[in-house]
């Protein structure tokens, strides 16, 4: 079974054509891999299908917006990777 | 339909009350001045029109799911396929079915079909935001009236 990690980097690497081996727990979908919000929407369509999940977009864009949280926090895929594995627990729970 | 002025639809025929469908209609006028150069002699729907008369099915049903409280703004087309002519005169029924509603976005997947044949088809993602400012709202809402679209049922007062 592969990991939240593998599930989220192959979708990327799938939806915007970015080489898998460029794609790394510590990049940031924006900053590093250049992902525009266009793309991130077809990103989260596959995220939220795969892990039968919603993720929270708009929350977070507000919260980055509003200064309460900085796009690191949502954006560096081990801290995606980390909230899909919260909103998996909750949703199980 | 009023091709030049992007009217579309004719009206909203039903709406399925799980939200998941809808079907509206759309007559290609006899005349209109899109056919004055698509094609001079030859008059046939552009095919971005008919992308554009499946958006705007999508987007009743993006309204009637979040009650006119945001506005579906169309933003990718995907898989779009048109498989053949369509002409003045001819009525088509519009068919549309959320496939996704993510946070802030809907995917769907929609249909052109006349007399029964499918005719074009397209995968359509719309982000969904908040009106913008000025008469946006109150316009789709009159436009709403106009086509039939069940205002009662699916709009907050």
């Amino acid at each position: 079974m592969s990991s939240t990690f593998d599930t989220v980097a192959n979708i990327i690497a799938e939806t915007c054509d970015i080489p898998r081996d460029t794609i790394t727990p510590d990049s940031h979908a924006i900053d590093d891999l250049g992902i525009d919000s266009l793309d991130f929407l077809d990103i989260a369509f596959a995220i939220d299908k795969a892990f039968g999940i919603k993720l929270p977009l708009e929350q977070w864009t507000q919260e980055v917006n509003d200064g309460k949280a900085t796009t690191e926090q949502y954006f560096v895929l081990k801290n995606l990777c980390a909230r899909i594995d919260e909103l998996v627990a909750a949703k199980a729970a | 339909m009023r091709p030049e002025v992007f009217k579309m639809i004719d009206r909203v025929v039903t709406i399925d009350p799980s939200l998941q469908k809808i079907h509206c209609q759309g007559l290609v006028p006899e005349e209109s001045s899109i056919f004055e150069g698509h094609f001079p002699g030859y008059p046939i729907m552009p095919g971005v029109l008919l992308i554009e008369a499946m958006a705007q099915t999508t987007g009743w049903l993006v309204l009637a799911r979040n009650r006119f409280n945001k506005m579906p703004f169309l933003a990718t087309v995907k898989e779009a396929k048109l498989r053949t002519f369509v002409l003045p005169g001819q009525n088509l029924d519009l068919y549309s079915e959320i496939l996704h509603e993510g946070s802030g976005f809907v995917v769907a997947k929609t249909q052109a079909m006349l007399e029964g044949k499918l005719i074009c088809s397209a995968e359509l993602t719309f982000r969904v935001l908040p009106w913008p400012e000025g008469k946006m709202k109150p316009v789709v809402m009159k436009v709403a009236e106009h086509v039939s679209f069940p205002l009662a049922d699916f709009a907050d007062a």
